[in-house]
């Protein structure tokens, strides 16, 4: 039995102190945590600091300190006037940066150029914030109306006719290319050995042909009469909207519920009256300028904006083509995205240069600019299309299943329940096939287009600014501008990512 | 008296109508006619349009041509090729050149990319913040931009060959390239070669023996030193008794340009350059998001099975970040590939280069000359695709099993 009593060791003098932790929190504790928490890390630490030793002080001092800032030509950026080691040599910037932003566009209509850029902006930013209201107007705007508007703001010219007349026109010239075809069928049957069947499918064509003749006579004969009388331009105008309103009208459903669409459609023939009206197409529209003429920049950005605005619709049809069930165009959707995305751009352009002016009829010139956004339109319509599939992959299967549950038609389900639930999963892949776009535009420089790069390049042969600083200084200034596109292109990406993964966060 | 089931209903129309339709039925097939339709007609029109120009413009169709004298040089070829020889013989110096630089690039590119990835992934921030400064700047520039930059400004700014930029003494970087030594066969090549392979093979048997070893009996042969032995030793021996396989000759500077060694023209270095510095940017961000994808907890079991942390990174972490990896890395590779078609910007005589540029510029026979290179490039992105498909498959088929 212990005794309960007797003195239990007690201490009588306190513990000597141990000393802090070492610091995990501050500044100092920072440094020690992430930069020199052991011997190899400091090792990796001191490499670092080397490296951007020798990669930031070298470009400051070449940005900055050593940069020439004003002078008249090349001469102000020679060392032995400047006087010391030379870097950026700005002067050349300014004088090449109109070339470099509009190339050759004549001087006093470059604010037809500004004017497109602040209506893209204004129509763009708007449609980026997500806290904005109307996105349906909105989208409407820039990717239907403003294309046209800048088309003729930036090339300039007027409109001879409208709907009816265009109509007409296209009309015509498919039951001319299907007369023709039966035409020669019939001659080739002179000398086939395949007998009299190309003889009655010529003929059969020939009929076709003539049966569209008579059907589209009604039309073709309002063409002329139009033509004939003095206000071709406003006659054809409010015949198309008086025949597209009415036609909206029925389809919305007659007196009881047409109302809505007919309001909708006048009140975009007005917009589009007012446009004509503002821009002087009935009168020729502005001084045509040629699109050889353009450069920088502009033919940058005209060429990312048409590619991505033309790329969507490709690309929407392509992505339901390939989930299509009907044999035929699922083939030719997967057929088409992968050939298209199996060869690098730049032989998409040679195609494009090279062979698309001999598919198409010998008369038709096709504009060096419209060949290059034909190419680019296909290129990114194609991997559009594989981005789209993305979402409509991602949109449950049951919201396809309650649509037709509810009796919707295909064409409903798709443009009402399922297109836009799969548009909005894939808006950071629009926006990144957008990045690399844009990045890619840079490629029609070679097929003698001058887009930014191009410019910068061709700027570099001007003797009045050859020193040795110039090329790096020209490159300079192209990447900040790349840069800050594409970096807040990347950014924004993000951005609607974390948005639209809000409810994924911990 | 047992009641029969009766027979399903004939299913006979209902299958022909789904497969002529799919499931729009009778509609389907009448879409799929008028589709049909009208790529007759867009392709009526445009052979009719591409006869009628080729004839105004008096061009012979066909891919005769291919046979007729080229006339022009090329600056840079792996095969003889002089300027009377045919268009064929251009076609395969051209393709040649696109899978010399392809190759190359893609080596460096994965070297690049791996770092600038273990940098991104180091706890080091200063490391990690340099990684991420340097893929954030090269994926936000053109790959044109790069490579003209490389070009036009830091190789043009290179000094002359007497004041060449010299490393080791053996290579110099000048602005009209960069020299190398070449290397001269020697006698005994052949059997160096003949010894390496063996020692390849004889490693690869012992491997498969291990491991059946192994997976069977459950018994562990430690069989590197063996391997080493095979794939150093043998090669050593054969150096031994019949001479190095190679001897490096040395350039030297004589008069205004160099003597001896091997010239790599200054737009294949800008190119390889280029192209492996941008694809290793996009490499890094894919070796990255592999290793994350490999959850913390798998580390964590590996080390309470008592694996070392090498153990654990190359048994458990390293295959199963191999599987989110491989598929994009083989589509960077070919993006690659395909980039490389940009040295018609420069001149790098690459099949488009010298293919489709200056032979498209010299016979006028655009159709056949573009399709062909087109076809080039879409027969090696099918491929790739196929093999990633088995690929994909046979990690799906593992993951169930």
């Amino acid at each position: 039995m212990t005794d309960i009593s007797a003195p239990s060791f007690v201490r009588q003098d306190l513990v000597a102190e141990r000393a802090a932790p070492a610091k995990t929190t501050g500044f100092i504790g920072f440094l020690r945590m992430r930069l020199l928490n052991s011997p190899g890390n400091i090792l990796l630490t001191i490499l670092g600091l080397l490296l951007a030793w020798y990669i930031v002080i070298p470009a400051i001092k070449f940005l900055l300190v050593d940069a020439i800032w004003t002078g008249k030509d090349r001469t102000a950026c020679l060392a032995d006037k400047a006087g010391h080691e030379v870097g950026a040599c700005w002067p050349y910037i300014q004088a090449k940066l109109t070339q470099l932003i509009y190339g050759f566009y004549p001087e006093a209509q470059r604010w037809r150029v500004n004017l497109t850029y602040g209506l893209g902006a204004a129509l763009l930013l708007p449609l980026l914030m997500p806290r904005l209201p109307a996105k349906g107007l909105n989208s409407g705007l820039f990717f239907f109306a403003f294309p046209v508007v800048a088309f003729f703001l930036l090339h300039g010219g007027g409109i001879a006719g409208f709907g009816v007349s265009w109509t007409a026109g296209l009309l015509q010239l498919f039951e001319q290319s299907i007369g023709g075809a039966g035409d020669l069928l019939v001659n080739l049957s002179k000398s086939s050995a395949l007998g009299p069947l190309p003889w009655v499918l010529g003929k059969l064509l020939v009929l076709v042909g003539l049966l569209i003749h008579w059907l589209i006579f009604p039309l073709t004969w309002l063409r002329d009469q139009l033509q004939l009388s003095s206000v071709p331009v406003w006659g054809d105008f409010l015949l198309t909207a008086v025949i597209v309103s009415a036609v909206l009208f029925v389809l919305g459903g007659g007196l009881r519920t047409g109302g809505r669409a007919l309001i909708g459609s006048l009140l975009t023939f007005a917009g589009i009256a007012a446009g004509i009206k503002l821009m002087g197409l009935d009168r020729g529209g502005f001084p045509i300028v040629d699109t050889r003429l353009w450069g920088g920049l502009l033919v940058t950005l005209v060429i990312a904006i048409t590619g991505i605005v033309a790329s969507m619709p490709i690309g929407i049809a392509l992505a339901l083509g390939r989930r299509s069930t009907i044999p035929l165009i699922r083939i030719f959707s997967i057929a088409f995205i992968e050939f298209w995305r199996g060869v690098p751009l730049i032989t998409v352009l040679f195609f494009a240069t090279y062979m698309l002016p001999l598919f198409v009829p010998g008369n038709f010139a096709v504009d060096g600019l419209l060949r290059a956004l034909i190419g680019v339109a296909i290129f990114t319509g194609a991997y559009m299309a594989e981005v789209i599939r993305g979402g409509l992959a991602a949109v449950a299967r049951g919201q396809a299943e309650a649509a037709s549950a509810l009796g919707l038609s295909w064409w409903k389900t798709t443009s009402l329940i399922v297109l836009p639930q799969a548009l909005r999963y894939v808006i950071p892949g629009i926006v990144n096939s957008f990045i690399s776009l844009f990045k890619d535009t840079s490629l029609v420089s070679i097929v003698a287009l001058f887009d930014l790069l191009g410019s910068l390049r061709a700027s570099f042969s001007d003797p009045n600014w050859s020193t040795p600083t110039t090329a790096f200084t020209g490159f300079a200034f192209a990447g900040m501008i790349y840069f800050v596109f594409c970096f807040g292109m990347s950014r924004y990406s993000l951005f609607v990512e974390n948005r639209l993964n809000a409810h994924r966060r911990h | 008296m047992s009641i029969a089931p009766r027979k399903p209903p004939l299913q006979f129309a209902l299958r022909l109508k789904r497969a002529l339709g799919g499931k729009a039925g009778w509609n389907g097939l009448a879409a799929q006619i008028a589709f049909a339709a009208i790529l007759a007609w867009i392709a009526y029109e445009i052979v009719a349009n591409a006869r009628a120009n080729l004839e105004t413009q008096h061009i012979a169709s066909g891919f005769g041509f291919l046979n007729y004298n080229a006339g022009f040089d090329v600056n840079q070829s792996l095969i003889a090729y002089n300027n009377s020889d045919t268009y064929w013989r251009v076609f395969f110096v051209g393709l040649l050149n696109t899978i010399l630089v392809s190759v190359i690039g893609i080596v460096f590119a994965t070297v690049i990319g791996f770092i600038v990835a273990l940098c991104r992934l180091s706890p080091n921030l200063l490391l990690s913040r340099i990684g991420g400064i340097y893929v954030e700047i090269i994926r936000n520039l053109p790959v044109l931009f790069q490579i003209l930059f490389w070009y036009l400004a830091v190789l043009a700014a290179l000094p002359a060959p007497r004041q060449s930029i010299s490393i080791f003494n053996t290579f110099f970087l000048n602005n009209r390239g960069l020299v190398v030594p070449q290397p001269v066969t020697e006698p005994g090549l052949y059997p160096f070669i003949a010894a390496l392979a063996v020692g390849i093979a004889l490693a690869l048997g012992l491997r498969r023996y291990a491991r059946r070893a192994l997976f069977q009996r459950g018994q562990m042969i430690r069989i590197w030193p063996y391997v080493l032995g095979c794939l150093v030793g043998l090669p050593l021996v054969s150096m031994l008794m019949f001479g190095g396989p190679l001897k490096f000759e040395l350039p030297q500077l004589k008069g205004f340009n160099f003597a001896g060694g091997a010239r790599i023209i200054p737009e294949f270095v800008a190119l390889t350059v280029a192209l492996s510095t941008y694809t290793g940017a996009f490499i890094a961000e894919i070796v990255r998001a592999g290793v994350m994808s490999v959850h913390k907890g798998q580390m964590e079991a590996g080390s309470s099975l008592g694996l070392s942390r090498a153990a654990t990174l190359r048994l458990i972490v390293v295959p199963q970040a191999m599987r989110v990896i491989v598929p994009p890395l083989t589509s960077q590779y070919l993006n690659l590939t395909k980039n490389s078609s940009l040295a018609v910007a420069i001149g790098y005589p690459d099949l488009v280069s010298v293919f489709a540029g200056t032979a498209v510029s010299q016979t006028g026979q655009a159709i056949e000359i573009i399709a062909m290179t087109m076809g080039v490039y879409l027969l090696l992105s099918l491929t790739t695709s196929a093999l990633m498909s088995v690929y994909g498959w046979r990690i799906n088929r593992s993951m169930a099993a």
